[in-house]
């Protein structure tokens, strides 16, 4: 039934875990006051009457993070099973990966030179 | 090796000696691991959130909480109640479904890592071969319910509030994840129980920590980050984004983000002890010392002091690792969200990737040391 051994105990604890927040909810549904109420629905904006809303179109700084962050994720996903088998490989594995990370490197410098690791 | 012992061995021996089948005994086996787990990481924030109280406390010189239970005990408990009977306001402006949805995935993931931190030998509740690796991905879907908390919520401070959180866990989980490559490159496996194996023998001497200082430290900025823990707490700041993407929440929804929180915390130092400070071991060797004493490893009441032993150090390091970070909460300002990615991009990212490559040349060099 499951391919991968070991893995019904994830479907498992997953199943589990995912009745804490329900179980949560149902049970603070049961105990808590429902009192009705417009005021106590509107949006919190340190007590002001808020002006806009908040889905508006967002500054890109967080985006260029973002993207720099997908390269760098799948770098680390490739360097996990380099480094399981290491011992096995030996030197020309070390100077492939030290290639490999050099190449990322440049990237980073190059993301670092064009500004997309500043803030402002 | 000690085996140590094997609970599940016997509970389903029991089970059949009952008249059971075997497949059914395993499957009645399944979900008690689980609960007790799921039991033991509550109960540990409920002891996190007592100790976070009565030594920020004794750090500004006040009593804090004395009069709920003995030492104020009971104040965990208290507070939790007070969070299930608080009414539960979900804005008019907002988006319920996914006002709702994000606390639950937020909170998910961090108790589904709970699957792999080895207390013993044989007390996890598997040993997956990924090991390691299914806490680094499930620490990485956090943060899309942290942004779909701060979105949903239609308002400016969550809104910045989840992009903060967001944007400062995509930038530490790289120098998390890249100072954990070290440590499985030294126990040429992913696996939670071979990286404590790999860190036994020589008692305090052998932990990783003296092999990995680097790391030790990227991963343990790292986690501080990841947990949003002061001096990385901007995604609530509360004194420019009143309680960041928390700012809509009330009651449980709220609870839940501050037991995900504190769930979080106590996971992160229970990985710091198991990766870097070895895990269930002694500061001496338990097996050396038997044999110096001549006692066969194989003794029960050895091998049971054995597994108690084991818990009580690897919560005994992971408790160590919450107090330092609640000391450092009263220690260190916060910095800046500039700052924060600097240190994280500029800093901890070239150092960890440094690091990485230093340990595979060590490992080149010296075999023997750095695990063969």
């Amino acid at each position: 039934m499951f391919v991968l051994n070991g893995y019904e105990y994830f479907l498992g604890f997953l199943l589990i875990c995912s009745l804490v927040p329900v179980l949560a909810f149902v049970t603070a549904r049961l105990v808590r006051p429902h009192p009705e109420g417009v005021e106590r629905r509107i949006t919190y904006e340190s007590g002001m009457e808020p002006i806009g809303g908040a889905w508006i179109q967002f500054n890109i700084r967080y985006y260029m993070f973002a993207l720099v962050f997908v390269i760098f994720d799948v770098e680390t996903v490739f360097l996990y099973p380099w480094a399981v088998a290491f011992n096995q490989l030996g030197l020309l594995a070390f100077v492939e990966a030290l290639i490999f990370i050099a190449i990322l490197v440049v990237g980073l410098v190059y993301a670092w030179r064009k500004g997309a690791l500043e803030w402002s | 090796m000690n085996s140590g012992i094997d609970l599940q061995g016997s509970f389903i021996q029991l089970l059949v000696d009952l008249g059971l089948p075997v497949e059914v005994a395993r499957v009645a086996w399944l979900p008690l691991p689980m609960l007790l787990v799921l039991v033991g990481a509550t109960l540990g924030v409920l002891v996190t959130t007592w100790l976070e109280r009565k030594i920020s406390a004794a750090a500004q010189q006040r009593i804090g909480p004395e009069f709920a239970g003995p030492l104020g005990m009971l104040i965990p408990i208290a507070d939790g109640l007070k969070l299930l009977v608080k009414e539960d306001i979900i804005p008019a402006k907002a988006d319920s479904l996914l006002f709702t949805l994000g606390p639950a995935i937020v909170v998910i993931p961090v108790f589904l890592s709970f699957l792999i931190v080895p207390f013993g030998q044989n007390l996890l509740i598997t040993d997956l071969g990924i090991g390691v690796f299914l806490w680094i991905s499930l620490s990485s879907i956090a943060p899309i319910g942290l942004l779909m908390a701060g979105y949903a919520s239609n308002n400016k401070y969550s809104l910045l509030g989840g992009l903060r959180a967001a944007a400062q866990s995509i930038s530490y989980e790289i120098p998390l994840a890249l100072s954990v490559v070290a440590i499985v490159m030294m126990s040429n496996s992913l696996s939670t129980i071979d990286i404590v194996q790999q860190q036994s023998g020589y008692g305090i001497l052998g932990w990783n920590v003296w092999r990995q200082p680097i790391g030790f430290l990227i991963f343990w900025i790292a986690a501080l980050a990841e947990c949003e823990r002061l001096p990385f707490d901007l995604p609530e700041a509360e004194e420019e984004l009143v309680a960041g993407y928390q700012t809509e929440y009330a009651g449980i929804k709220f609870g839940l983000f501050y037991l995900g929180s504190y769930v979080n915390l106590v996971l992160s130092s229970l990985f710091v002890s198991v990766l870097y400070l070895g895990g269930w071991n002694f500061i001496i060797p338990i097996e050396s010392l038997a044999s110096w004493l001549s006692i066969s490893e194989s003794t029960p009441w050895l091998q049971v002091l054995t597994g108690s032993l084991g818990i009580i150090m690897t919560l005994l390091k992971a408790y160590l690792l919450v107090f330092l970070a609640i000391l450092l909460r009263w220690t260190l300002p916060r910095v800046r969200i500039d700052q924060l990615l600097d240190l994280g991009w500029k800093f901890l990212l070239p150092v960890s990737l440094v690091n990485l490559l230093l340990t595979a040349a060590l490992k080149l060099t010296f075999p023997f040391a750095f695990g063969g």
